[in-house]
């Protein structure tokens, strides 16, 4: 058995419910490592530094899907909507330790949110996904039909706001922001090569093709 | 016991000096890396062992300076400064060191001397961090004459009268109290004296956010985030950020240094 199959195959027998668990795990965790002094000696910035960065992790592993299955046949659809619903969630959290523990006032975060521009970046990031974690029901998914995958197209929008965010809290220009911004450039212009190139190629010849 | 007594003893109660692990192992040192953990972990490349600092520039007495011939002259004393980091983040330090004027006066500072120029040490096999252009190496920093003169200004040679370790600036760093950390330039090899206002790393990396003086100053906001309030480290996940303080608490001591200047414009 090659590769592929061997992950097809694992991929069709692990319950989706194993992966939700797995990955929402380590917000539990890292909550209590903060409160216990496993984080280090600024808590409040690690813990929100760690569901930011867990949240970008797995936007950018629900971009790998659609290249994976194109480029390697490999077939991960099922786990799509886990990685999403889960990237809102550390997202949320994200915001919540930077509002409630870090800022620790509304109107300061409110004042952050309007007249910083990095922040104001990743509050639109955050707004934006709000319509994708509403629509992630099966009903909704019926319901809108082709809008569905139109709406959710907005992804694309989030995930580089989200990376650009990175790059902008920190100071001077760091590797490790640049990296992920880079990596989210590169899935998102892997969407942009044309399915096949020969019907590109030969886009004249349809009638030739009947 | 009045007022003025119980807002001195809240006062004493937060300026309590932060542990030796808090300050060891949650540092900024670039060369080192950008993470708060990067320079205790690499740090230890550093060759220390000789040292001396060059001082140059309008000086009577130009040359290298060893370090155990710097030592055997100063007056080493302790001295627990409040260290107020950009990202608004803050320490209590109790520095071992001597003041900077003291360091000058082996020199013999020239009356046309109107700045202080400082230079981190530069060794990119040793220096890990040095590998990526985050900044322009070597670190560089500088300070008006009179506030390299002022008696708060140290060269800090230890930390709980333990000689200051790798990732905290050793064998010695420069210590301004009232000013953000990133102008206590750490591992010093070099003090120039001149007549213009030196270049300064930060500011040369975005001039909007970092000016020459970075005097702390809670009116005047860093572009992408307020100095109004810090959090003082140590306080664990749930503490509550203290406010900050003009010229982080010393305003008693140096405002007169900054008499009719425009803080928010020269910041």
């Amino acid at each position: 058995m090659d590769m592929r199959e061997l992950v097809n195959s694992w991929a069709r027998r692990l319950p989706t419910w194993v992966v939700y668990l797995a990955l929402a795990a380590p917000a539990p965790w890292l909550f209590f490592l903060a409160v216990t002094g496993g984080l280090g000696v600024d808590p409040v910035k690690a813990l929100e530094h760690e569901y930011g960065l867990i949240a970008l992790q797995l936007l950018i592993a629900g971009l790998c899907i659609t290249p994976l299955r194109r480029y390697a046949g490999v077939s991960l659809l099922k786990f799509r909507r886990a990685l999403g619903l889960l990237a809102f969630c550390y997202v949320v959290l994200h915001l919540l330790v930077w509002a409630v523990l870090d800022v620790q006032a509304f109107d300061r975060v409110w004042a952050d949110i309007v007249k910083r521009p990095y922040i104001t970046i990743g509050m639109t990031a955050l707004l934006l996904m709000l319509p994708l974690a509403a629509t992630s029901n099966n009903l909704s998914l019926r319901r809108l039909g082709p809008r569905w995958r139109q709406l959710h197209r907005l992804t694309y929008a989030v995930a580089v706001l989200a990376a650009v965010h990175f790059v902008w809290l920190r100071k001077g220009w760091q590797v490790e922001p640049l990296v992920y911004l880079l990596a989210i450039l590169v899935l998102l212009g892997l969407r942009t090569v044309p399915r096949n190139r020969g019907r590109m190629v030969g886009r004249p010849s349809r009638d030739s093709r009947a | 016991v009045g007022l003025a007594g119980m807002a001195g003893a809240a006062r004493a109660e937060t300026d309590e000096p932060n542990s030796w692990e808090e300050i060891t192992r949650y540092n900024n040192f670039y060369e080192f890396g950008t993470a708060k953990g990067d320079p205790v972990k690499y740090a230890d490349a550093m060759t220390i062992d000789p040292w001396s600092v060059r001082i140059d520039g309008l000086v009577d007495r130009p040359g290298d300076y060893a370090f155990d011939d710097i030592m055997a002259k100063m007056a080493v004393e302790e001295r627990i400064y409040r260290f107020r980091c950009v990202e608004a983040w803050s320490m209590v330090i109790p520095w071992n060191g001597f003041e900077l004027s003291d360091l000058l006066d082996l020199a013999g500072v020239q009356s046309g001397a109107k700045y202080v120029a400082f230079e981190t040490y530069l060794n990119r096999q040793e220096m890990r961090g040095t590998r990526f252009p985050v900044l322009e190496w070597p670190y560089v920093e500088g300070l008006r004459l009179d506030e390299a003169l002022h008696p708060l200004t140290i060269m800090a040679t230890g930390i709980y009268g333990r000689d200051i370790p790798k990732q905290n600036g050793a064998p010695l760093r420069l210590v301004v109290p009232w000013k953000y950390g990133f102008k206590s330039i750490k591992s010093v090899v070099r003090i120039t004296l001149t007549d213009s206002e030196p270049p300064t790393s930060w500011n040369k990396a975005n001039a909007r956010e970092y000016g020459f003086y970075s005097n702390v100053n809670p009116e005047v906001d860093h572009p992408r985030w307020s100095q109004a309030s810090e959090r003082r480290i140590g306080g664990g996940l749930f503490a509550e950020r203290l406010p900050t303080q003009m010229f982080n608490g010393y305003a008693g001591e140096v405002a007169d240094l900054y008499d009719g200047m425009d803080l928010r414009k020269l910041f």
